[in-house]
Parts: C-alpha cells; structure tokens; sequence
C-alpha cells in the first residue's frame, strides 16, 4: 500500500481550476483554493451555489469535468479509494443507523475501515471519552437528541483518525448549547494537527475558522482569513468608513439612509445600523442630519466589517460585474 | 480482502445487527407465506369434480335412470335437480346454477331395446375450459363404455386394452403438484422484498450516501447485504418444505438435501433480483411496485400454472428468462419424481449464472451511482 504514505510537505487540499457541468448547467466554476494542514476551513454559499457539489468532488463521489483535486497530496481522480482511507465525511443529516447502538454504530464504521480488533477498541473508548459517551454506549441511536446524534456522527467520521474531515452543516437543527460544544470540540482536534472543511450558514461559525472562502452561483467570489478579507479593497474602498448607527427607529433610517448620497450601502443589524460612507462625512454631520429628518439617534460608532458585511459585499460586486459583462 | 470485497464483512456484521434488532417485523414477513402456503394448499384443487348439474330425464325409465347413475358415480357430477322441460335445463346453465345438463329423450330406452342408436344431450357451460374439457370427457367415456357393454357379449375382454399408469403423484393429489411450485413464488416473494429494503431504506435515511465516502466497494456492500438474507431464506425455505411435507403430507421423492442444496441458487437470484430493484428504486413503494412486476411472470411464465410446452414460441423464449421455470424444474423434479444431482445441475447453473450476472449489473448501477449520486 504504497499509495498510504502521505506528502507530508502537501497542503490538505489543492484544488485548482474545478469545473463541474451536469449537462448545461455549471454546477462549479473554475475553482480554486488550497487548505493547509490544521486549518479550519469554513466554506460557505447561499444553498444551491455548489458546495455539497465542491465536497463530492473532493471525495471522490463526483467526476471533475475539468481542473484538479489532491486531498492529502493524493490524486482524487487517480485514487479516490486511498483518498477515501484517509479523509472522514459527516453529512448534513447525520447518516447514522438507528436501530443500532451507539456502540455499535462506532463498531461498524471501524470494521468499515478495517481497524484490527485491539486499535478499533482503544479508539472507541478514546471516542466515547472524548465526547462523553459513557453512560449512552448501550443506547439506540434513534433515542439519542439532535446534539448526541450529531457527536456520535462526529465520532463515526474520525474513529478511523483521518487527517481531514469534512463536516456537511454540521451544527444545522441542534441547540445553541450542543453548536458551541461541538466547535470546542473542533478547536481541540484542530490543535492536534487534524484540518477540518466545514460548510456552514452561521455567520459567527464563519468568525471562527481560520480559513473561509464564499461561493456564489458556481464561483468563488472570498478566499482567505476572516482579517484578510475584512482588508480586502472591494469590502473597505478607499475613502470609506464603516459605521454602526444605533437609533430606536431603524426601518425608517434605514429608508432614509438609502436616500443620502455619500451612503454606498446600509443594512439592518438588530437595533442598528450597519452602514459604509464616505469618510468625507463627519460623524456628527450625520448625527445631525438625520436629526433633522425626526430620527434620533443615540449612537453612532465606526465598526469593523463583520464577514457577513464583506459576502454582501462582494455579492453585490460579483452581480455588477455580471450585469456589466451582459450589457 | 481483496479490495474488490472490501467491507463485506462490516455490512454482513451491521446486516445482522438489523435482523436481530427487528426480529418480530422479520418474523411476520415469514410467517406471511406459510399462511399463504395454508390458504392455497387447502383451497385450491385442480382436480375436476362434484360439477353442478341438472338432469331432464325426459323417458325415465330403467335404461335412463342406470344411465343418470352412472354419471353420478363418476365423481364428476353431481346432480343438483331435476327438471321437467328445455326451457328449465337451458336456464339453469344461462343463470350458472349449474355447468352441466343432461337431456335424455323420451325414445331412450326404446331404442336401447330395438338395438338403435339412442342419442344424449350432454350442455355444456364452456366458459371455464377445464371443467368442460373434464366433462367432455367423461360423458364420452361414459358413452362408449354404455355402447360397449351392450355390443360385447358377456365376460369377453376388449380388444385393445390401455391402462394408463400415472408414475408421478398416482392420486392425482392437487397439493403434490401445486405446492412445489408454490414454493418458487412465495420464495421469490419474501426474498427479493429482503434486500430490496434493506438498501433502499439506507438510500431513504441517508446513510448509504455515508457509505460511498468510506473505503467500501460496491460489491462487498452488495455482498455483505446480500449473505445474511440467504441464511435468511434457507431458512424460509425449510420452513416451506417442512409444511409442504409434513401439513400437506406431499411425499418427497427425491433426496430433501439436494433440494436445499439447489434451492440456494434460486435465493441467491431473488436476493440479487432485490439488490437490482434497489438500485433504481428511491423509495420502499417504489421498490414494492417493482417486485411485484416480477411475481407475474414467475406464476405465469414458469411452468408453475400453465405447461411451457403450449405457450406460443414468444412467451417460451421469455420463460427461459424467469427464475422460476428452473426452480418449479428443481422442486417438481425432485419432491414429484425423485430425480437427482445429474438430472438438474443443469438447471442449478443456470439460477447461479443468473443470481451473479443480476449482482454484477447491481453493482455496476451502484458504482456508477457513486460517482454520479
């Protein structure tokens, strides 16, 4: 099994240029990034725009239609199975068997991978500790709530302790409680060297990884750190300042504020504001104006983008460019 | 293992899991076809009997009335009133009261006495082809052997003498020649429902998405699912044979072993049979919808109801396509005639070659499905 040995010096993931048709339809389009070792790589997109679509091919379960993949240094095309040994998949609905055991479902997916008889035991019970299985070993699956369900399907994908594992919205239907513990969790395993590829909808998951990259319709519109991407020209233009306006009556300045040239673009958050202007605004000047239109306003503070500031942005630049190629 | 394989033995390990952990929803789905087995071994005679008839005995006497008799003796007939006029006898068949009527004229035993030809209306329902080819039959039979009697001096012997000899099933017992083909149906039935299931339920939960991420190969996931139903319906199958022989008292001619031992290829192709169904089925209706289609052809296009010999050349290429017609082969061959190993191997190949090509084109769908799902 010479195809075991793993490039020690290669990143967890190269994809370069993948193009995916289904007949006429682009499902992926020309996309590349790479995931280095260790990294918690948060990959997300609107539904639809071609994740699950990114992780098929990178496993193998998709053919590409054009472009690479190496997982681990390995040729997805040449060797999907060695790829398979190697990576632990967790879909979106926690794939586990119901009517089995939580033991025995960790038992399956270790005969699965053909762990001998003493590793299958002694990763088991570093699996039940890990997550506190304990006292649920004898439980069935079906009985287990969504949080429990979702670590047992945790524990499935990396009994065989693969360098990577992808997680398919892993935290979508449990409860805040169980979505915190699981990212502990994930920090943990990320500090003993394991990468994860995490598609997510949370915008605070995002926050979290260390990597994410943004899909939009087929194409990788983001690709970096969270910083790097708060950095980015197209998010923070030159000349421009991001601020937070709070003020009790945020639909109508929110109207408002979508009228006043010197505004590019203001968006809701909760009970306030978060708007990109031109800095040649004072932020008292603004105070007052918008003052003087009956709002008031009791505060107005610069602010970082958040990474949902930066995909809207980017989004909105993705579509103009669109609209500009078509005319 | 060989990779090819690789997996067969977690699938098998889970397999089992699964069976034991629904061991009542499994025993009912194989109690299903013993009571079927009870219904229609009990309920269904082939055999021609006891029919319905009226009689208009228009001359009644001595002569006619020895002739009505006759035709009740034969345990063909039985009459259910007499009549007095046409009218009545034809009504009573138009209006399915009866099948059979019998006029004989009023000149019957006069002419029997004055050594003429004295003639019988035998009316016939012919809308169920067996009972008036049954009834043609004995009142022809009936008719000559009268003639014969009469022309024949006392105590001579006939000419020509045929005595037929049924080798097979002498009584001409219904459930001797019914249940063994019986067998193939209810086989085929349970079983292909078994692995049909089994994956498809995967294909509803999700988790046979999971598995095609992981090291295992279609054919050791095909495999591992596959072994523990045929344990499975060996099982059934000796269920079966156990009811046949010993509730239905249908002696076994043939040795019981090579029966179970050539049962195994006709399992295997139902299992795999199940395992094709599953890999164009998404849903457990859909897979039940397509199972049935195959249980049509396995009771008409197998010999099990209709001899293949008579069927038109079409529909005798397409029975060398039904598993069954090799097992009702195997079954009637060995419980009815005791054939053995060098008189049915040939059939046994044929089942296996076909279990494997359908388990090979499964798994060809599977692999392709891997890469397109």
């Amino acid at each position: 099994m010479a195809s075991l040995e793993t490039n020690q010096a290669a990143p967890a993931i190269s994809a370069e240029h993948l193009v995916r048709r289904f007949g006429r339809f682009t499902a992926v389009n020309d996309v590349s990034f790479r995931v280095e070792k260790g990294e918690i790589f948060g990959f997300l997109g609107p539904n639809g725009s071609g994740k699950t679509t990114v992780i098929k091919m990178l496993t193998g379960l998709l053919p590409l239609s054009g472009g690479e993949a190496y997982v681990e240094g390995l040729d997805v095309r040449k060797d999907p199975e060695s790829v398979r040994e190697r990576i632990g998949y967790m879909s979106q609905n926690f794939s586990l068997y119901h009517d089995l055991t939580v033991a025995e479902n960790l038992k399956f997916y270790g005969r699965i991978y053909s762990l001998e008889p003493a590793r299958l035991k002694r990763r088991m019970d570093e699996i039940i500790q890990l997550n506190g299985f304990g006292p649920y070993v004898d439980r069935l699956a079906a009985q287990l709530s969504g949080g429990w369900k979702q670590r047992l399907a945790l524990g499935c994908a990396m009994l065989h302790e693969p360098s990577l594992l992808f997680l398919d919205e892993p935290t979508a239907g449990i409860d805040p409680v169980a979505r915190r513990q699981l990212w502990d969790l994930l920090f943990e395993l990320s500090g003993h060297g394991i990468t994860f590829f995490v598609t997510t909808h949370y915008m605070d998951e995002a926050e979290r990884c260390s990597h994410v990259a943004y899909i939009y319709f087929a194409k990788l519109i983001a690709d970096g750190t969270p910083n790097s991407l708060r950095e980015l020209p197209d998010v923070q233009p030159a000349g421009t300042i991001r601020v937070e306006i709070t003020t009790p009556e945020v639909t109508r300045a929110l109207r408002l504020a979508r009228q006043i040239p010197g505004i590019r673009s203001a968006t809701i958050f909760g009970q306030s504001i978060h708007a990109l202007i031109e800095d040649r605004f004072d932020l008292d000047d603004l105070r007052e104006l918008l003052l003087k239109h009956g709002i008031s306003v009791a505060e107005i503070r610069p602010l970082a983008p958040s990474l949902e500031d930066v995909f809207v942005e980017l989004t909105y630049k993705h579509q103009a460019q669109l609209e500009a190629a078509r005319a | 293992m060989p990779s090819t394989f690789r997996g067969l033995g977690a699938v098998f390990y889970k397999e089992v899991l699964h069976v034991r952990r629904d061991f009542t929803t499994l025993f009912f789905s194989l109690i299903i076809p013993l009571l079927q087995m009870v219904v229609l071994g009990f309920g269904i005679d082939t055999n021609i009997r006891q029919v319905n008839t009226v009689v208009y005995n228009a001359d009644g006497r001595r002569e006619s009335r020895e002739l009505i008799d006759r035709l009740r003796n034969s345990d063909t007939f039985r009459v259910i009133r007499y009549v007095e006029n046409d009218h009545d006898l034809t009504d009573a068949i138009v209006s399915g009261r009866a099948r059979v009527g019998i006029k004989v004229p009023v000149d019957y035993s006069d002419r029997l006495i004055h050594n003429m030809s004295a003639q019988v209306l035998v009316l016939i329902d012919g809308s169920d082809s067996s009972v008036a080819g049954q009834a043609i039959n004995v009142t022809t039979a009936i008719g000559l052997d009268e003639s014969l009697r009469r022309v024949l001096p006392d105590r001579s012997t006939f000419a020509v003498d045929m005595r037929p000899k049924l080798l097979f099933n002498p009584d001409s017992r219904s459930p001797n020649f019914f249940l063994p083909g019986l067998t193939a149906v209810l086989l085929l039935n349970v079983t292909t429902f078994l692995t049909a299931f089994s994956i498809v339920r995967e294909k509803e939960r999700g988790t046979l998405e999971q598995l095609f991420v992981t090291p295992v190969r279609p054919m050791g996931l095909l495999l591992g699912k596959l072994l523990p139903y045929l344990g499975i319906g060996f099982f059934e199958l000796c269920m079966i044979l156990a009811f046949m022989r010993f509730v239905f008292q249908v002696p076994i001619h043939g040795n019981v072993f090579l029966l179970a031992f050539l049962s195994l290829p006709y399992i295997f192709v139902s299992l795999s049979l199940g395992i094709l169904i599953s890999s164009k089925a998404n849903s457990q209706g859909e897979a039940i919808q397509m199972a049935f289609l195959t249980i049509l052809p396995t009771i008409f296009f197998s010999g099990y109801i209709f001899p293949r010999e008579t069927m038109p050349m079409f529909f005798y290429i397409i029975s060398f396509f039904v598993p069954g017609t090799y097992f009702i082969d195997i079954t009637r061959g060995i419980i009815l005639r005791g054939a053995g190993f060098t008189h049915l191997w040939v059939d046994g190949l044929a089942l296996f070659t076909m279990g494997s090509l359908l388990l090979i084109v499964a798994a060809r769908r599977f692999h392709n499905k891997i890469i397109m799902a």
